[in-house]
């Protein structure tokens, strides 16, 4: 391995640089899927979280054994191994949310996010930094997926988390319904994906375009 | 239930896969693949055929999968597993079979089949198969419908995006930026649709 990687930029490059949103527009399905209410949004990103690190690990302590022509199967079935056992416990423990959030749980072995990382990180780093970098990953992509859930709830329905906010909750302001149905999670991802980008650009320029 | 009344049934199942709750517009699913292959209309009418094809077929093998051998053992849990591989499986081997007996077909085609495992709306329909409890027929019409769907909602945007290159778009918002505005206001369109069966 060339030049040991420091664990600070891991996770820097981890939820900014590489962000797996904006920056490779990558895994958006349940990004919009599940963000018309902040507390599922919360419930996903802790399971995409929880899955990345993970399955980061167990790949990494995997990779001395597994031959290279299999790899990728032992990756989908590490990853549905603990997509599984998420399921499971969400079903056993909270029946209302894994009700709320349907398939998509299940949808988290296709997302692409988490076996991009099995494939491009875990697969040559050791098991202590991958796991950094799986669960860094996954919290970049559950920060994004706040954001939008925030806006969406907040002018869709006037509350957060289900309480009411004192301004976006009165008569005064017209709740914006398009916001919670499925057009309004089109817009609001694609207002944060522009934003990011020019604000990376905007820093790529100055810094003189490293990239 | 007649036979008139469950055959209205099941095309009730279909349309409503195809407009009103589109697999890709209302319940996002394939969007990886939805922003990345929808550049060019031939390209994305090809990749939606190949779709349509293995959605129907896969939901079908997969709603046996689950009715005879998760069922019975009460293992449903394994689904996740079980139809990953399935779709896998049957998707190279239509690659191979295609491949073989009709070069044609494989030149227009092949190239998408890959992709196809990957895609999170042929693993998404069959999960919304289990959750919504669907007959066979009930299942084999929605999967058609989600793929044709998704094939609707993938052409339209290809037809959009080879217009857009001689449009000036700010810097940030090229790309996919664009993309997921284009495909709110598709979704804002396809909201038009609700209503239209639900009213019965």
């Amino acid at each position: 391995m060339i030049a040991q990687k420091k664990t600070g930029d891991v996770i820097l490059t981890a939820v900014w640089g590489d962000n797996p949103v904006f920056r490779q527009i990558l895994g958006i399905c349940s990004a919009l899927a599940v963000t018309n209410l902040v507390l599922n949004t919360i419930v996903m990103g802790t399971a995409v979280m929880f899955t990345t690190a993970l399955s980061g690990l167990t790949v990494s302590l995997l990779r001395k054994w597994t031959p290279r022509i299999i790899r990728m199967m032992v990756e989908v079935l590490v990853i549905a191994f603990y997509v599984i056992l998420f399921d499971r416990a969400l079903k056993a423990y909270w029946p209302d949310m894994s009700r709320n959030l349907g398939p998509y749980v299940g949808l988290i072995i296709t997302n692409c996010i988490i076996m991009g990382r099995a494939e491009a990180f875990a697969n040559a780093n050791p098991p202590g930094l991958s796991f950094v970098d799986g669960f860094f990953s996954g919290l970049g992509y559950a920060l994004i997926l706040l954001c939008v859930a925030v806006i969406r709830e907040l002018l869709g329905m006037g509350t957060l988390l289900g309480i009411p906010i004192p301004f976006f909750s009165s008569a005064l302001w017209d709740r914006w319904i398009i916001m919670v149905m499925p057009p309004g999670a089109f817009f609001t991802l694609a207002v944060i994906v522009w934003l990011a980008r020019t604000v990376q650009r905007s820093k790529q320029v100055t810094s003189g375009g490293n990239k | 239930m007649s036979f008139g009344s469950h055959m209205l049934h099941l095309v009730v199942i279909l349309f409503a896969a195809i407009f009103t709750d589109n697999i890709l517009l209302a319940r996002f699913l394939g969007m990886c693949s939805f922003l990345s292959v929808s550049r060019q209309v031939k390209t994305a009418v090809g990749l939606g055929f190949a779709v349509v094809f293995v959605m129907t077929f896969t939901i079908s093998l997969d709603w046996f999968a689950y009715r005879y051998v998760l069922q019975p053992y009460g293992i449903e849990y394994f689904r996740f597993i079980l139809f990953i591989i399935i779709i896998a499986a049957f998707v190279q081997f239509i690659e191979m079979a295609i491949e073989r007996y009709s070069p044609v077909l494989y030149q227009n085609l092949g190239i998408f089949l890959p992709l196809i495992t990957v895609n999170c709306a042929i693993l998404g329909a069959s999960l919304f198969m289990v959750i919504r409890d669907y007959d066979l027929a009930e299942g084999i019409a929605f999967g058609l419908g989600s793929g044709i769907g998704w094939m609707l909602a993938i052409v339209a945007m290809a037809g959009i995006r080879e217009r857009l290159n001689n449009a000036r778009i700010p810097k940030g918002l090229q790309g996919p930026g664009i993309t997921l505005i284009i495909a709110g206001l598709m979704a804002l369109a396809f909201i038009g649709f609700t209503g239209v069966l639900s009213s019965r």
